[in-house]
């Protein structure tokens, strides 16, 4: 599957596309499909997500995991620092991202 | 310490108001990202893997107990509560805002900081040894002259869009601490046979995807010529450096395909041509700068003894502690490096603590180091116990100086955008297996680098480690034999790549090969240049 991401404008902060907006979470994401350049040209024009971009992604048990570990780190936030990923409390979320 | 005359405080006071309307417009969609990314680069302020990041000037390293605390505050107040040290003596912010950026450049113009020219194809911040206007061995201070340059260099129009970024390191003591040679322009301070001081140029060196040492090109350029003849390398780069290809863009590219005699060539042409322009800045500026780096008041006819009964204590000043010019006094590297830590990283509180010491014990100095660390350039020896009680309580009591656990780490793909592999876990593996054989191993520089780019100076790693993407997968190749000393080498690949554990286990083994055949007091590297690389390959691959 084909997923958007990129980052909200003022914060920074790491998006993906839900189908009606940008998510902070990317079990939330949806598939783009031939839609994609689309929905980034409008959504950049827009300035409701910035740098964004299309990427390949699979859904399995656990959701949407997408193919490489950069963006996968991008969806969680450092393995090194457990406190600051958006699953402070789950020991276990790093080896997600590996 | 320099500080801000009214055009300096002028020039930062109006870059930030400047930035300011230009985030605004951003925000209100006057400009586009396309036109605005060179704007926001120009302030030091990237889009990495979560956040902007924002990386702050620390020039040639130094600080005052103020601007430290002012770090430390903007860690709380616009960050996640922590900041980065790199390996250009800068700090980096990981989880910026773009709507406070302003607020933040703000608040560092308070104190006399800036974040310009901290990115982009212009000429970097300065970096110089960490211990200049403390150690013994230096002819005389590096930082004046790293401060003119940075005078000179700071939004120089002919130099502001070169063909690729700008690297220039000072140094003025035999003992290289700063990897000068490894800089588009290293400049040494010497001091010739009739007592003139003079600045030696090496040009062309650097790290990144084609790694190089800097020939000398001049050995003596008389001091007050120096500026012009910084100038003349530019110009020579400027004019003739690939604007084609950003991965022949260096200007170690140019030397190496003009070669060293024809580089210098141009460049002695150039710099005639350059002295009867008036260039140069003129001496009463380099005297001024000069008097506000003057010597601390050091106290005389104070105790050189410490009192060593405590062996933890005792470590550490062996370990971590410097001989200082001055009688009775020390210059103390603070750790950001415990046992399986984030190399360079360190707390609000720390940093915090780390300024109070500053103030407390070091004339209100503090120098970032190439190698992510921190020193307090000049303790009084009676005051040192009390400040690693301090420092030790605050985790920053690691003794481990140039030892295998003062790792240096780029972000890696942890935090960084250009990221192949992460850089890390990797290092805290490493610190977490072989800190206990630390003092067994002695000195020996590891570096990390998660990608090409080598922003952890992986190949002048004793052991250096450079990860790359294989097929989506980390994979970490290993080097040996790197050096960015006096006697600066390159380091060279063992062979084929490790995975995360699989590199560790090969780092192991490396050491254990030097621990069995290190003779007398050598260190891993000179034992690695006497036996050479089969040995460790046969270990390491079996």
């Amino acid at each position: 599957m084909k997923i958007l991401t990129g980052n909200d404008l003022k914060t920074g902060a790491v998006v993906w596309w839900d189908g009606v907006s940008w998510s902070l979470h990317v079990e939330d994401a949806i598939d783009a499909g031939d839609q994609a350049e689309t929905v980034l040209a409008r959504e950049q024009a827009t300035r409701r997500v910035n740098a964004a971009y299309a990427i390949d992604a699979a859904r399995d048990a656990q959701g949407v995991r997408p193919a490489h570990i950069k963006e996968r780190i991008r969806a969680l936030g450092p393995t090194v620092r457990a406190d600051l990923t958006l699953k402070p409390a789950d020991p276990e979320a790093g080896n997600w991202v590996i | 310490m320099y500080k801000y005359d009214s055009y300096d405080q002028q020039l930062v006071d109006t870059r930030v108001a400047e930035f300011r309307d230009q985030v605004r417009r951003r925000l209100e969609g006057h400009i586009t990202e396309d036109q605005f990314k060179p704007l926001r680069l120009m302030n030091g302020l990237y889009l990495q893997l979560h956040a902007y990041m924002l990386r702050v000037a620390v020039p040639y390293g130094t600080l005052s107990s103020a601007q430290m605390r002012m770090l430390g505050d903007i860690a709380d107040k616009y960050d996640r509560g922590y900041g980065h040290f790199t390996t250009r003596q800068n700090i980096q912010y990981n989880w910026i805002k773009l709507e406070e950026a302003p607020d933040i450049l703000a608040d560092l113009a308070s104190v006399e900081m800036h974040a310009i020219q901290t990115s982009g194809n212009c000429i970097r911040n300065t970096t110089s040894d960490q211990y200049a206007g403390a150690a013994a061995d230096e002819v005389v201070d590096p930082r004046p002259y790293a401060e003119l340059i940075r005078q000179w260099s700071t939004f120089h129009p002919e130099f502001s869009f070169l063909p690729r970024k700008f690297k220039m390191a000072v140094i003025a003591s035999d003992t290289d601490r700063a990897a000068m040679r490894l800089h588009d322009i290293g400049i040494q301070i010497v001091r010739n046979d009739t007592g003139e001081l003079g600045a030696a140029f090496y040009v062309g060196g650097g790290m990144g995807r084609t790694p190089m040492i800097a020939p000398c090109i001049n050995p003596f350029v008389p001091l007050d010529r120096m500026i012009t003849y910084a100038e003349a390398c530019l110009r020579v780069y400027n004019r003739h450096g690939r604007r084609d290809n950003k991965y022949k863009a260096r200007i170690k590219i140019l030397v190496h395909e003009l070669g060293k005699e024809e580089y210098t060539r141009q460049v002695e042409a150039e710099f005639a041509h350059l002295l009867t322009q008036g260039v140069e800045p003129p001496l009463a500026e380099l005297e001024r700068i000069k008097a506000q780096f003057a010597e601390p008041p050091f106290e005389v006819g104070i105790s050189d003894e410490v009192d060593r009964s405590d062996p933890d204590f005792a470590l550490w000043l062996d370990t971590n502690c410097l001989p200082h010019k001055a009688p009775g006094y020390i210059a103390v590297t603070i750790s950001l490096k415990p046992v399986g830590g984030i190399p360079g990283d360190a707390s609000a509180d720390q940093i915090r603590l780390m300024a109070d010491l500053a103030r407390d014990h070091s004339f209100d100095e503090l120098r970032v180091t190439h190698a992510q660390n921190i020193v307090l350039p000049h303790v009084k020896k009676a005051d040192l116990y009390a400040l690693w009680q301090a420092l030790d309580a605050a985790g920053l009591g690691t003794a481990n100086l140039d030892r295998i656990g003062d790792i240096i780490a780029c972000p890696g793909l942890d935090y960084c955008s250009l990221a192949n592999a992460r850089s890390i876990p990797v290092a805290q593996k490493i610190s977490e297996r072989l800190s206990p054989r630390s003092e067994e191993i002695g000195e020996l520089k590891l570096k990390i680098s998660g990608c090409i780019n080598a922003c952890g100076h992986h190949h002048a790693g004793h052991i250096g480690i450079l990860g790359v993407d294989r097929k989506g997968v980390e994979n970490y190749q290993l080097l040996l034999g790197g050096c960015e000393g006096a006697d600066t080498s390159l380091g060279t690949i063992t062979g084929p790549g490790f995975d995360e554990d699989g590199i560790v286990d090969a780092v192991d083994r490396a050491t254990s090969v030097y621990l069995a055949n290190k003779q007398g007091a050598e260190r891993f590297l000179d034992t690695y240049r006497r036996i050479g690389m089969a040995p460790f390959k046969e270990a390491i691959y079996g």
